[in-house]
């Protein structure tokens, strides 16, 4: 294939080719739409909620100027203290349960067993439902009184676990993970079955069993897979709002207000746009720094290397 | 531990991690498809994981009274024009990116994919305000202009890896016959990037239907109120009637899990697009 060099490879061969094709290429204007609505509507959003945590709104009249004091007054408020810290339970606590179980999820999808085919789809299906569905079903799965906990035998799981305080936000950790692990699985189950057959082979002459292939083998092989899946439950669980917004809306009290709950509740209920844009901006440079701390941790040029690998 | 594992036995521990987590993800679909189908009365008396003695429709033809079909009608005209328009957008914008070469274009691309990592949620106040500023508060435009701009990047990022590998040559060939700009895009981008822009279509259809977050923000009158938003407000509604709103929950994932179906294949590859592989 000739195409290598063209286009794509943008950095190595750029200055020649560059001024050739300047003159046969497409016009700007192919481009303006996407660029419109993405600088309108996502990236102009993206300043605004900066600008808007240095103002007072109530949502409904003009934005004021307010200046710092907001953001001194929402970051020592002991809601956000509270918020700050339940996110960092609710998203360690997440990975911990999700990743190991995606990774295995997906080592055990990847097998080309029929049985295992059979299954996949039904692992699948969650990634079909909307949060909203999802949060109702288990609402009432969970419910003390009609719930699971009546189809068992009295005593096993009868426990109000959305109601209580000191359960919610590890019962809502199960429901996020349901939803979210099948995603994850998919990317491993992908990743597991690039890793060339030849790398087993070897590994079962050197008289490895399967816990030292997996560990010795499947393990290093997936290590873009597991930056990119980490990178994107780590920040997913930082950003989920929908699915705990049906399931509890941050109760009871506020065991499950993590911070999109928190921002949520701040701006839309009470009506405090300022602290709430606050809370966003948090939210943007905290995702921010994840994706970049786990990008630098994995080496640069994910993207690339993969396929260098495959 | 080490070295349990010889290398023909069955992996009976595999078997049984996975038939376990078989259960946890099939007992609350199945709890889920069974309770609708109980009459209210029924619900407070039998079993939950056993079916139901006296099977009945009851719950769905109450949530078609309710004006299940207009939510769904809104849910399939902001879903189809959104996709549309942002295959529509993103495949002409990946055009320019690739094949014009300019420092402009490749600027323009480096912005673009930055937006990958906003997170939507950040962004709500702002987005909030700019509909109301615009005098689209409580319309189906209000969702759709956002859900468009923020399903850009990620479109952008498969279809350009795929317009990328398109061979310069018949670019420069059709050029030479004469062709412009949109009779290239229409008749040699469209066609070779057909796999990308299934896969665009397939996931952002998927995240448009299930959205949630656009609709409570940016809608309220019941005139405008899509599928997912509708659940929420059934729940509120049937309140005690618990069948009828898991029927209502079932009938809104109707349409997706006949896509399954029909089109799993495209599904998973749409769902893993530009994180896997």
């Amino acid at each position: 294939m000739r195409t290598v060099e063209r286009p794509g490879a943008a950095a190595p061969t750029r200055p020649v080719a560059a001024v050739r094709r300047a003159r046969t290429g497409p016009t700007f204007w192919m481009a303006v739409p996407a660029l419109a609505f993405f600088a309108l509507f996502a990236l102009l959003p993206l300043g605004g909620v900066a600008v808007l945590s240095f103002m007072e709104w109530d949502g409904l009249g003009t934005p004021r100027w307010a200046g710092v004091g907001i953001w001194i007054d929402t970051l020592t408020d002991q809601a956000t203290i509270d918020a700050l810290w339940r996110t960092a339970v609710f998203v360690v606590v997440s990975y911990v349960f999700q990743a190991p179980v995606a990774l295995l999820l997906g080592v055990f999808m990847a097998g080309r067993q029929r049985y295992r085919a059979v299954w996949s789809v039904l692992y699948f299906l969650p990634l079909l439902f909307s949060s909203a569905a999802i949060g109702i079903t288990f609402r009432s799965l969970l419910d003390p009184n009609f719930g699971l906990s009546r189809a068992l035998s009295p005593g096993t799981l009868s426990t109000n676990w959305l109601g209580n305080p000191d359960l919610a936000l590890y019962a809502v950790i199960f429901v996020v993970g349901w939803c979210f692990i099948p995603f994850h699985a998919l990317l491993y189950q992908a990743g597991v079955r690039q890793i060339p057959a030849s790398l087993y082979e070897a590994a079962v002459l050197d008289g490895a069993g399967r816990v030292k292939q997996f560990r010795f083998v499947t393990l290093p092989q997936l290590r873009y897979t597991i930056v990119t899946s980490s990178t994107l439950m780590l920040v997913g669980s930082l950003t989920c709002f929908d699915l705990v917004f049906v399931l509890t809306g941050g109760g009871p009290g506020e065991a499950t207000r993590i911070l999109p709950l928190h921002m949520y509740l701040t701006g839309f209920r009470s009506y405090a746009m300022g602290p709430a844009s606050v809370i966003a901006v948090l939210l943007v440079v905290v995702g921010l720094a994840l994706s970049l701390l786990l990008n630098r941790l994995s080496g640069s040029g994910r993207m690339q290397s993969q396929q260098a690998g495959a | 531990m080490s070295g349990r594992a010889i290398k023909e036995t069955p992996n009976v521990l595999g078997a049984l991690g996975g038939l376990f987590w078989l259960v946890v993800t099939v007992v609350p679909i199945y709890y889920l498809l069974l309770t609708s189908l109980r009459s209210q009365q029924d619900y407070y008396v039998e079993n939950p994981l056993l079916p139901p003695s006296s099977p009945t429709l009851d719950a769905y033809r109450l949530v078609l009274e309710n004006d299940f079909l207009r939510y769904l009608s809104n849910s399939v005209i902001v879903t189809v024009v959104t996709v549309a328009v942002v295959l529509a957008v993103s495949l002409m914008a990946s055009y320019y990116l690739v094949r014009s070469g300019t420092p402009l274009a490749r600027g323009s691309l480096r912005v673009v994919l930055l937006g990958l990592a906003i997170p939507v949620q950040a962004t709500i106040i702002p987005v909030y305000y700019l509909i109301i500023r615009l005098g689209l508060y409580d319309s189906l435009l209000a969702l759709m202009l956002p859900a468009i701009a923020f399903a850009i990047p990620i479109s952008v990022l498969i279809i350009v890896n795929f317009v990328r590998d398109i061979p310069a040559e018949l670019f420069e060939s059709m050029r030479a016959d004469g062709a412009g700009d949109w009779r290239i895009l229409w008749s040699l981008v469209t066609p070779l990037s057909r796999p990308a822009l299934i896969t665009v279509g397939v996931y952002e259809a998927l995240q448009v239907w299930n959205g949630f977050l656009f609709p409570l923000i940016l809608t309220q009158s019941s005139s405008v109120r899509v599928l997912p938003l509708s659940l929420w407000t059934y729940q509120g509604q049937f309140a005690v009637n618990v069948p009828a709103v898991l029927a209502a929950v079932t009938l809104s994932a109707l349409p997706v899990l006949a896509a399954f179906i029909v089109g799993r294949r495209y599904l998973v590859s749409g769902l893993t697009a530009g994180f896997g592989k």
